[in-house]
């Protein structure tokens, strides 16, 4: 683990119009991990990554990647300095193949002998793409487009991808074949991954550190076993419900999550 | 007849590529550039002041480049100075301002080169060619072939370059556009200078077949027929809608009373409308929000 995180936040926030989204969120990743961030629909998640890869601009705060400000800085910017964002709900381009899809994730790039060699290793991770090179990429299945999305954000060489959670509306089986694809990116490739997830039994389970997030703040962080074995998540989000300790486990949430 | 046919299709060509700078501007920022008839107008008038002898004169093959660049740059800049500002306004708002731009155009060009029709001179005005045993004029049957060729280069560059997948791809997902760090805005702005050299080349062909004068740009309510005939999103389907306009015009003009001719191009673009709403060359997209 080296010293000096690639991704360092402090003291983010972000507003849409007068709504405040993000209330002064601070976190850490570093080189080859793998963090989760858990929460609720509408806790900010999707808004913290938007506002890290230059989508929106923050109203306060830093944000370092290699120690270098990138905070209110444009996607393309922050796509060159080699972080890429997978966004929510795949984003694909409909009438595209697939392969022109997955070259346009590398449109910040020139270096076209290493663009060829990342091509080629995209359908070794992705085969499912690889047999459908010519086929429009709408055509897709959901699973397939959020493999294409993760591709063509690895097109992009990035040091850091955020992904914004990969599992929505795929099946279980898809759910694990994605997951353990990007376990693989991230030992064999050496890719840090920032995850955005509301099903944290898989996201913890392939994740180092973890952070709970809560009406725009982190409201909890640790290593993924400790958060694993939280009561607080496991009652939220792992669906483990004890009856008997139904009133302490109130109790508890209302002092830990308000 | 075959020489109706033959003016026809190259009427049809001018009106084909001004089809063409609107489906390009409309597919790739879903604005409707009203002013991309007057863009024609312009063109021609800019090659005329640069390439005819009473005014400055040049080889006609050194004027047809200027002209081409200068249109680009107008596009562009139109793109960057004005139409950008109006995003997020309701799309009447860029209706409006490129229809005022098209009377701002019209009467700057009277201002400049007077109302006078005008004619570009050409290295091939007023020379025939003898195919299929008939005999054409070689402006018309060069207005044909370079149209053919603008439009399958304009294929292929959507098709095969970088920067044209950028474009197709920034009208088919705007957002998932500038997640992969494509420059979306200035992307746009080079759409608007692909629209400008459009139309300086529709412009040129114009001018080199016929007369022109500040309100010739009218056509483009033609043309616009012609781009909802093909669909609205297809470049093909614009060329085609054009020579299809193109073509039924002399038809029209020739069995039917005059002043009834004028309609047919509307009278095609509703029949389409009713038979066909998404035009002759629909994609079938689904426009995300
Ligand atoms: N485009 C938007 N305009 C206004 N408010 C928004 C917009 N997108 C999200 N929000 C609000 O910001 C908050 C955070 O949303 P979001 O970041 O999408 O949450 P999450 O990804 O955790 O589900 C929510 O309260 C949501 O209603
Ligand atoms: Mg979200």
């Amino acid at each position: 683990m080296s010293a000096e995180p690639v991704l360092k936040i402090d003291n983010l926030e972000s507003y849409y119009g007068p709504i405040m989204a993000i209330r002064g969120a601070s976190l850490e990743v570093r080189q080859g991990q793998i963090v989760t961030i858990l929460g609720a629909n509408g806790a900010g998640k999707t808004t913290l990554l938007k506002t890290i890869s230059g989508v929106m601009r923050p109203a306060k705060g830093t944000i370092l990647l290699n120690g270098d400000p990138i905070q209110g800085r444009d996607a393309d910017f922050v796509v060159k300095k080699g972080l890429v964002h997978v966004p929510e709900g795949r984003e694909i381009f409909p009438l595209l193949s697939v392969v022109q899809n997955i070259v346009l994730g590398a449109y910040v790039r020139s270096d076209k002998a290493a663009i060829a060699r990342d091509l080629e290793m995209v359908f070794t991770y992705f085969p499912a793409l690889g047999e459908r090179k010519e086929q429009p990429a709408g055509t897709l299945s959901g699973g397939q487009q959020q493999m294409l999305a993760i591709g063509r954000g690895l097109m992009a060489s990035p040091e850091v991808m955020l992904l914004d959670e990969p599992s929505l509306g795929l099946s279980p089986l898809l759910v694990d074949e994605i997951f353990s694809i990007l376990k693989r990116l991230n030992t064999e490739q050496d890719m840090t991954v920032l995850l955005v997830e509301q099903n944290a039994l898989v996201a913890l389970d392939v994740a180092d550190y973890g952070y709970v997030m809560e009406l725009g703040r982190i409201v909890m962080a640790d290593d993924a076993q400790v958060l694993e074995s939280s009561k607080d998540i496991q009652s939220f989000y792992l669906g483990a419900v004890e009856e008997t300790q139904r009133g302490q486990r109130r109790w508890k949430q209302r002092k830990t999550w308000r | 007849m075959l020489q109706l046919v033959v003016s026809g299709l190259a009427n049809g060509s001018v009106y084909g590529l001004i089809a063409l700078g609107f489906v390009l501007i409309y597919k790739a920022t879903e604005a409707v550039n009203f002013a991309q008839g007057d863009f024609m107008m312009m063109g021609a008038f800019v090659t005329i002041w640069l390439a005819n002898s009473h005014y400055l004169g040049l080889d006609f093959w050194v004027a047809v480049p200027i002209a081409i660049v200068i249109m680009a740059i107008a596009g562009y800049l139109l793109d960057l100075l004005v139409v950008r500002r109006l995003f997020g306004q309701p799309q009447i708002a860029t209706v409006i301002l490129t229809i005022a731009i098209g009377f701002i155009l019209r009467f700057g060009a009277g201002a400049i080169w007077g109302h006078e029709p005008q004619w570009l001179e050409t290295p091939f005005a007023g020379r025939e060619v003898r195919m299929f045993g008939l005999v054409l004029g070689l402006e018309e049957v060069a207005v044909v072939i370079v149209t053919l060729i603008l439009t399958w280069s304009l294929f292929l560059f959507f098709r095969r370059s970088k920067l044209g997948l950028a474009m197709q791809a920034a009208s088919q997902n705007q957002l998932a556009a500038y997640y992969m760090g494509i420059p979306v805005k200035r992307i746009q702005s080079l759409v608007w200078a692909l629209g400008g050299a459009v139309a300086a080349v529709a412009g040129i062909l114009f001018a080199s077949k016929g007369a022109v004068d500040p309100s010739t740009g009218l056509l483009g309510i033609k043309a616009f027929a012609a781009a909802v005939i093909g669909g609205f999103g297809s470049l093909p389907g614009a060329l085609v809608g054009g020579l299809i306009i193109g073509l039924v015009e002399p038809f029209a003009a020739y069995a039917l009373p005059a002043g009834y001719s004028q309609v047919a191009p509307y009278a095609i673009m509703l029949l389409v409308l009713i038979f066909r709403p998404a035009g002759l060359f629909s994609q079938v997209q689904k426009k995300k929000v």
